[in-house]
Formats: C-alpha cells, sequence, structure tokens
C-alpha cells in the first residue's frame, strides 16, 4: 500500500500568508467595499449589486463617467499602438548591426525608458506650455494657437507625442532584438532569389518578428490602459474630462469624492477588463507556440 | 548552364591585408566545369564558405576575378548571377506554402504566372514534394524544408550552378542518405553544376566526381576520390581523407631507400632532389601496411585492436613512432610483438609535407 503522507502540504503555508496579506485580503476588501454604501462615521450599509448595475448602465451618472473614460482610454490605447508599433519597427530596422553605434543607439534609446513616469510628465507640461516651453512657444509663434490646457484636441496630442516619445523605444528594441536573431542565411537566400527589399520585409522580418511584436503590443497595451502619472501631471485630466483615463477617473472617485463603494466596483471591472485581455494574448502566444512545437515534432 | 572560372581569386576580411597570413583565402586558380559534380572539403575555417560566398556573389573577392563562362561577373550582385544556394541551416519563408516557397524565386523575376505554376509543380514531382505542395512550408522536417531551399534554386531555368554549403548539418541521420541521393539523382537529371561544401569526408567522397581539398585558406589538392585517396599531394589530405588517415611518419632518405631509425625500407622511385634541412616524411594508408606475425617484417609492437566494422585496424609502434595497420582477415597476432608490411607502391615521400614525385630508379648495369 502507498503510504500517503500530506505534511509537505505544510511548505506551502508562508506563500500562502505572503499572497494572502499582499493580494487576497486586500481584493476582498475592495469586493467587500463595492457591496456596500458608506457615510461618514464609518457607517456601512448593504447595498448588494447596486454599484455593478450603475457603473454597467450608461445611462446612469456613474455608468456614464465610467464609459466615457473607458472609451477614451481605448482610443488612446489604439492611437498610440497604431504609431507606437510601426515607428518602432521602422527604428529597428534602421538600427545598424555592428559596430560602436550599436551600443551608442541601445543607449540613447533605453534613455527615455529609464525616466520616472512623473518627470515625464513634468519635463512636458514645461517643454508644452505656450510661455516658457521650447516646444509650446515654437508652435505659437508659427501661428498655430496651441495650449494643451485649453483645448482637447492640443491636449490630446500633447500626450500622445509625449507616450510616443517614451515608449517608442520599448517597441524598437524589442524588435531589434528579434531582427537580430534572424540568421543572415535568410538575407543571403533572399537575395539570390531576387527578393525586392519589400519582400524581405513581408516574407522574412515580419514573420521572425512576430512574437516580440505580439509582446511588445500587449506590454504597451497594458501599459497604456492602466496610465496614470503622465496625464495627471501633464492636464490633470482636463480640459474639463478630456483626458480623464480610466485610472484618473477611479482616484477621483476613491480619494477625491471618497466614494469607496463606486470606486471598488469600477476598479473590479476594471481589473476584470484587463484580465480578459491578458487572457486572450496568453491564448493567442500559447497556441502560436503549440503551433511551434508541432513542426519540431 | 556555364563553365565558372576562379581567376587569381583572393580574399581577405580585413581592410589591409599584409602578408599571406591576413587572407582567408589564398589565391586560387581553379576551373568547375559545366555539370560537373564538385565537392569542396576542408576543416572548418579552412575558407571553403568564403570561396563559396565569393561564387555566389555574397562576399565581393579583394583580388582577382570570376568568370561565368567568359563573362565576368565578379561585380555583379548576387540576385544577377544565375546562382543557387542552399544553406547549413533550411531556409524557408515561413508565412508561405511549399508552392509559394517553389513560386517565389520566379514571381520576384516577374515571370508569367502560369509559367510559374507549372514550374513549380515540375520541381516539387522531381524533389517528391508534390504530397505537401499546400502545406505551410515551416510546418516539415528539416529535410523537406532542405528540398524546398533546393527547389527553389532549380525552379529558376537559367541556373549555373548549386552551391551546397553544408546542407546535410541539421538533417536526421538516416535521411542524410536518403537526401544526397537525391541530389546526385537531381545532378544526373539536371546536368547543373553543383559544388558542395562539406567537412564531412564521407559526403564528399560520395557525391562528387572531383573533390576539392581546402586546408588553412588554399587548395592542397584537387582531384577525384581514388587520387585522393591513392596519391595525397599533400600530408594534410592523407591525414583527412581515410579513416583511420594516412600514417605520416618522419623519415630518412637516401636514394631509393628511406630509413625510420634503422629499418631501410625499400622504395619504388629515388628521391635525389631532396634538399637538407626539408622536412621529409614517409606517409603509407593503413590499408596498405599489413600486420604480420612477428618476424614477417619490421618488428612493431601492437598496442590495441580496433574492430571498425569492415576491417581490422591495429594501432602498433614501430620504431618509437605510433602508426596504424590494416590486419587481414587470416592473420592472428598472440602477445604485442608482430610485424609490419609496406606495399612499397603506396608508400610516399613528402618534403615539408608536399608530395614528391622522385625518379625512376636506375638499376646498376649488370
Amino acid at each position: 500500500m502507498k503510504v500517503v503522507n500530506n505534511r509537505a502540504w505544510f511548505l506551502v503555508l508562508p506563500v500562502f500568508a505572503i499572497v494572502a496579506f499582499s493580494a487576497i485580503l486586500p481584493i476582498m476588501t475592495v469586493v467587500n467595499y463595492s457591496v456596500q454604501d458608506t457615510f461618514g462615521n464609518n457607517q456601512f450599509f448593504w447595498n448588494g449589486v447596486g454599484w455593478f448595475q450603475d457603473l454597467l448602465d450608461p445611462s446612469k451618472e456613474l455608468g456614464g463617467r465610467f464609459f466615457d473614460a473607458l472609451w477614451r482610454n481605448l482610443l488612446f490605447s489604439a492611437i498610440i499602438l497604431a504609431i507606437e508599433v510601426p515607428l518602432g519597427i521602422a527604428v529597428a530596422l534602421a538600427m545598424p548591426r555592428e559596430g560602436w553605434k550599436v551600443a551608442a543607439c541601445l543607449v540613447l534609446m533605453a534613455l527615455p525608458l529609464l525616466i520616472p513616469w512623473n518627470v515625464v510628465g513634468t519635463i512636458w507640461q514645461i517643454f508644452a506650455r505656450g510661455d516658457i516651453g521650447l516646444l509650446g512657444w515654437t508652435v505659437n509663434r508659427l501661428g498655430i494657437d496651441f495650449n494643451y490646457t485649453g483645448h482637447t484636441l492640443d491636449a490630446w496630442i500633447t500626450i500622445i507625442v509625449m507616450d510616443v516619445w517614451h515608449w517608442t523605444s520599448l517597441v524598437a528594441l524589442l524588435c531589434y532584438a528579434g531582427l537580430k536573431s534572424i540568421p543572415d542565411a535568410y538575407y543571403q537566400a533572399a537575395r539570390i532569389d531576387g527578393a525586392s527589399r519589400w519582400a524581405v520585409f513581408r516574407t522574412i522580418q515580419l514573420p521572425k518578428m512576430r512574437r516580440v511584436l505580439l509582446i511588445a503590443v500587449l506590454l504597451r497595451f497594458m501599459d497604456s490602459f492602466m496610465i496614470y502619472t503622465e496625464p495627471f501631471v501633464l492636464t490633470g485630466g482636463g480640459p474639463g474630462n478630456a483626458t480623464t483615463f480610466v485610472s484618473i477617473d477611479l482616484v477621483k472617485l476613491a480619494l477625491g469624492q471618497f466614494d469607496l463603494g463606486k470606486a471598488a466596483a469600477m476598479s473590479i471591472v476594471y481589473n476584470l477588463i484587463i484580465l480578459v485581455v491578458c487572457w486572450i494574448f496568453y491564448t493567442v502566444m500559447t497556441n502560436a507556440d503549440a503551433d511551434r512545437e508541432r513542426v519540431e515534432a | 548552364m556555364a563553365r565558372i572560372t576562379l581567376d587569381h581569386l583572393a580574399h581577405a576580411y580585413g581592410p589591409a591585408p599584409k602578408g599571406p597570413q591576413d587572407y582567408a583565402l589564398k589565391e586560387i586558380d581553379h576551373v568547375w566545369e559545366q555539370g560537373g559534380a564538385y565537392a569542396l572539403l576542408g576543416p572548418s575555417g579552412c575558407g571553403k564558405t568564403t570561396l563559396l560566398n565569393i561564387i555566389s556573389g555574397l562576399v565581393r573577392p579583394s583580388r582577382g576575378r570570376i568568370l561565368f563562362d567568359d563573362r565576368d561577373v565578379t561585380d555583379l550582385p548576387t540576385e544577377a548571377r544565375n546562382i543557387a544556394q542552399v544553406f547549413q541551416f533550411p531556409v524557408v519563408y515561413d508565412t508561405m506554402t511549399v508552392r509559394e516557397n517553389l513560386a517565389f524565386p520566379l514571381k520576384n523575376r516577374h515571370v508569367p504566372a502560369d509559367r510559374t505554376a507549372a514550374r513549380a509543380e515540375e520541381i516539387a514531382r522531381l524533389l517528391d514534394l508534390t504530397r505537401v505542395l499546400d502545406r505551410k512550408a515551416r510546418n516539415l522536417t528539416a529535410d523537406m524544408k532542405q528540398k524546398i531551399s533546393l527547389g527553389r534554386g532549380l525552379v529558376r531555368s537559367d541556373v549555373a550552378a548549386i552551391l551546397f554549403d553544408e546542407p546535410l548539418t541539421v538533417i536526421d541521420p538516416h535521411l542524410k542518405w536518403q537526401l544526397r541521393s537525391t541530389l546526385k539523382e537531381i545532378h544526373r537529371l539536371l546536368d547543373i553544376t553543383m559544388i558542395y561544401v562539406t567537412h564531412d569526408q564521407t559526403e564528399a567522397l560520395t557525391f562528387a566526381d572531383k573533390v576539392v581539398v581546402m586546408h588553412d585558406g588554399a587548395v592542397v589538392q584537387t582531384g577525384t576520390p581514388e587520387e585522393l585517396f591513392e596519391r595525397p599531394a599533400h600530408t594534410f589530405v592523407g591525414h583527412f581523407i581515410g579513416s583511420p588517415g594516412m600514417n605520416v611518419l618522419p623519415c630518412r632518405v637516401d636514394g631509393a631507400t628511406a630509413y625510420l631509425d634503422n629499418e631501410a625500407i625499400k622504395l619504388l622511385r629515388a628521391y635525389p632532389a631532396l634538399r637538407q634541412g626539408q622536412r621529409i616524411e614517409l606517409g603509407i594508408r593503413p590499408e596498405f601496411v599489413q600486420l604480420q606475425p612477428k618476424g614477417f617484417g619490421f618488428p612493431a609492437r601492437v598496442r590495441r585492436i580496433d574492430d571498425i566494422g569492415r576491417a581490422r585496424i591495429a594501432r602498433v609502434e614501430m620504431a618509437g613512432r605510433a602508426m596504424s595497420a590494416s590486419v587481414p582477415d587470416n592473420v592472428s597476432v598472440t602477445g604485442d610483438e608482430a610485424a609490419l608490411f609496406f606495399d612499397t607502391r603506396h608508400v610516399h615521400i613528402y618534403a615539408d609535407g608536399h608530395l614528391m614525385a622522385g625518379e625512376p630508379v636506375r638499376r646498376p648495369a649488370s
């Protein structure tokens, strides 16, 4: 008979304790808030799924502002992905392949990635000002009325340019790593086959970069979907609510208005959206891997 | 279809080569005849891939010219030469089907679609790829992928030569043989010059009509497999080809006699041209040295006997020098005392590594 000893499970206890304190308990607190309404003096009242109903109904005040922020967020993510991914690929293709220039390029490209978010926000807040900022002043002197604190479009342009400035190098570095992994023989074979520059890109470089591109898109999507610090520092969500993304709205709701119940419901839905997107990416990537493994077998 | 002439070709990767040591490829003059099956054989780093890349135009030689028939193509880019190349690691276009892969070179050259399609199918039939024509190329095994690479070369009807750069490296052993026979078969059918780079002597000797042996950036011998085996022009060829390689023993030669210490070996030719200070060596393949019982030849000490399947090879010591000898089936040696019998027709004399021709022995007048 096989002797079963379950005492080994005790070894999991420390991990369980850490996870409980760092994740499970805080989440349960949020879940707890999301089903209650709070008044002063720490009085809580049971509200069931009321906040969730409000949140997911665009005709309600809460739902309206949530969906506005959500669409703004998705639009923002779509725009920066549409700019940063092609631009990152182009930069990676233009990067030198050998010599001291490689190191120089890599260092320069890594610089924006090393700057803290709030510093990036501050840099652009000043840079884009019409009175003392080099960019804002120059654009205004060209005769264009540029004012990111007053005009919605200008605020969006500034935030997008800032994000592109901050994060394109990440996409470029990932693509560069993908390009470097292509053996020379592929390029040589393509030359022998008489492939044009475009055909080389389409048939060799792009397929070989597929995996890193997927990761780049995932990282950039997640990062832009949870963007907070930079627009908070730059525009504070304004003008009006024009650049209020979900995270900014959430902080306003939770810490500004101290509506803990609404904010808890919103953060849970926000979390679920991110989980779903992660799951989709994960599935796509593992499917691609499985495809590859079938080849090896 | 073309004859490929290498005219005083040399290549250095550095910008300003000073002496011969800076050349990855030392000066070479060679003609690859139309329709020949050649192997370029040598150890890693001997310059054979450089030479191959010069022929295909991926590398521009530092000196010399390369001619296809009588046309100077030294400055032509790869795509303007009628060359196909199969690389060490299979190159297929991942996103395309096998059919699209085969059609790719023709599509790039703007061949009409119907001609392209017909040609792709014809080549697929030739390479036994018809079954998988519509499958994605990346889902196939390595040997299939190599066939596709080859096929992309063959579809171009104007292709003058196909270059193979160690194409069987990543192929499973039991499929290597099969793929190699496919190559031979295609060579017979299509009358295309094939140049096959390898460091594996079996591959070279079974594939090629003519083997070019390279060592340290230079061609040391060009010949048929028999010539390389029977008359290695350089001790390197003797070592490199054959398994085990040729015995190369330092010796002293006086007229038509070679001395290994005190053992005198009568030679069929005389070598009066040997100069003082040259490194003189005697070369003989293990196949032509027979192990005999003690007393039937030069005394030797047996270290061990290896059974290598088709033959038995004795590792022996003679006059203080380690060498290999073949063990005839009917011979059995007890103890470690034995004798060696040299087949003098296959004894070669080398000076500083190079084969010496020697002169016929003048018999004393009688």
